[in-house]
């Protein structure tokens, strides 16, 4: 083979290499969580509704549920809360709804006007308990299992599909 | 007339120092060396193309104070970068860490010189060779 023809080949592999790589990755700026797979990182925080009754997070083993991140201040959270009202509705998973570094007075009136579709909403006020789920942008989903394992986690807003097909299926059918 | 000008480059020294995001002070100097060196090299996960120490974003800011916190109890560097790459993975570390999936990061620049050099070793042997070879080469001495 030609010699001059070699930086040619070396640049159609490195060019086929990285068009798969981007092809690929429908999750662009999205990060896999290290917690796939390990313990939920327990928590005690005030509930929202009733700050005299904190919630557990250990009061959730033995059943399935969901862990949503969400603030007043997010917009994709605005978006994906007609996606957790009807996920309420189905009555498939339970939600708990860590409201993440907000306004108290402000998180109420959201839940007042848009509905609530939370069985309780612990409040996350200095964000400690998001670090250590990892969290680094609202809204994020966890996926938990009975013996509190974070089985999955979705990043970014929810919608119907996404709910059936990521969250239900996979607790349904582990 | 020359103080104004050594006072507006003293000013323009110190700008940046004004416009820090971080204002952290720790008790100790050494201290405070380590937690500048440790949030410079920890991603903002949010920005995700600055380091935790120059993004003004709410996380950022709870990182930080989770660093101090951690260096203040008394945490070695490792320990608080475990900390972090437990919660967000390795991608929170500028440094990548060296591992079987990172080895190759770290062995590439390494591979690649060492074939630039045995390539520029190869011409020059030719080229060595091929003027030795000449009958009509002269040296400029000649």
């Amino acid at each position: 083979m030609n010699r001059y023809l070699w930086p040619l080949v070396a640049f159609a592999l490195l060019a086929i290499v990285l068009g798969v790589g981007i092809k690929n990755s429908k999750t662009k700026g999205v990060v896999a969580s290290p917690l796939i797979g390990k313990a939920a990182p327990d928590f005690v925080l005030p509930d929202l509704r009733d700050p005299d009754r904190p919630f557990d997070s250990r009061s959730m083993r033995g059943r399935w549920y969901v862990l949503n991140v969400w603030g007043t201040w997010c917009v994709e959270c605005r978006a994906e809360h007609a996606a957790l009202m009807a996920a309420k509705a189905s009555g498939k998973l339970p939600i708990v709804g860590l409201n993440w570094k907000d306004d108290s007075a402000g998180a109420l009136g959201w839940l007042a006007q848009l509905g609530d579709p939370y069985v309780a909403v612990p409040v996350d006020a200095d964000g400690r308990v998001a670090i250590d789920y990892g969290v680094y942008g609202a809204p994020e989903s966890f996926l938990i299992d009975p013996r509190g394992i974070i089985v999955h986690k979705q990043i970014g807003a929810l919608t119907d599909a996404i709910w059936e097909s990521d969250f239900v299926a996979r607790a349904v059918t582990p | 007339m020359k103080a104004r000008v050594l006072l507006a480059i003293a000013g323009l020294l110190l700008a940046p120092a004004a416009l820090a995001i971080d204002t952290t002070q720790l008790p100790d100097p050494a201290l405070q060396a380590r937690y500048e060196a440790l949030t410079h090299e920890l991603r903002c996960m949010q920005c995700q193309n600055q380091s935790i120490a120059d993004s003004p974003v709410g996380l950022a800011s709870d990182l930080r104070r989770e660093v101090a916190e951690q260096l203040l109890a008394g945490s070695s560097d490792q320990q608080v970068r475990d900390y972090m790459s437990a919660r967000y993975g390795d991608f929170i570390l500028f440094r990548p860490r060296m591992s079987a999936r990172t080895a190759w990061l770290w062995a590439l620049p390494g591979v690649l010189l060492l074939g630039g050099v045995v390539v520029a070793w190869r011409i020059v042997r030719r080229r060595s060779a091929m003027v030795a070879d000449d009958p009509d080469f002269d040296t400029p001495d000649s």
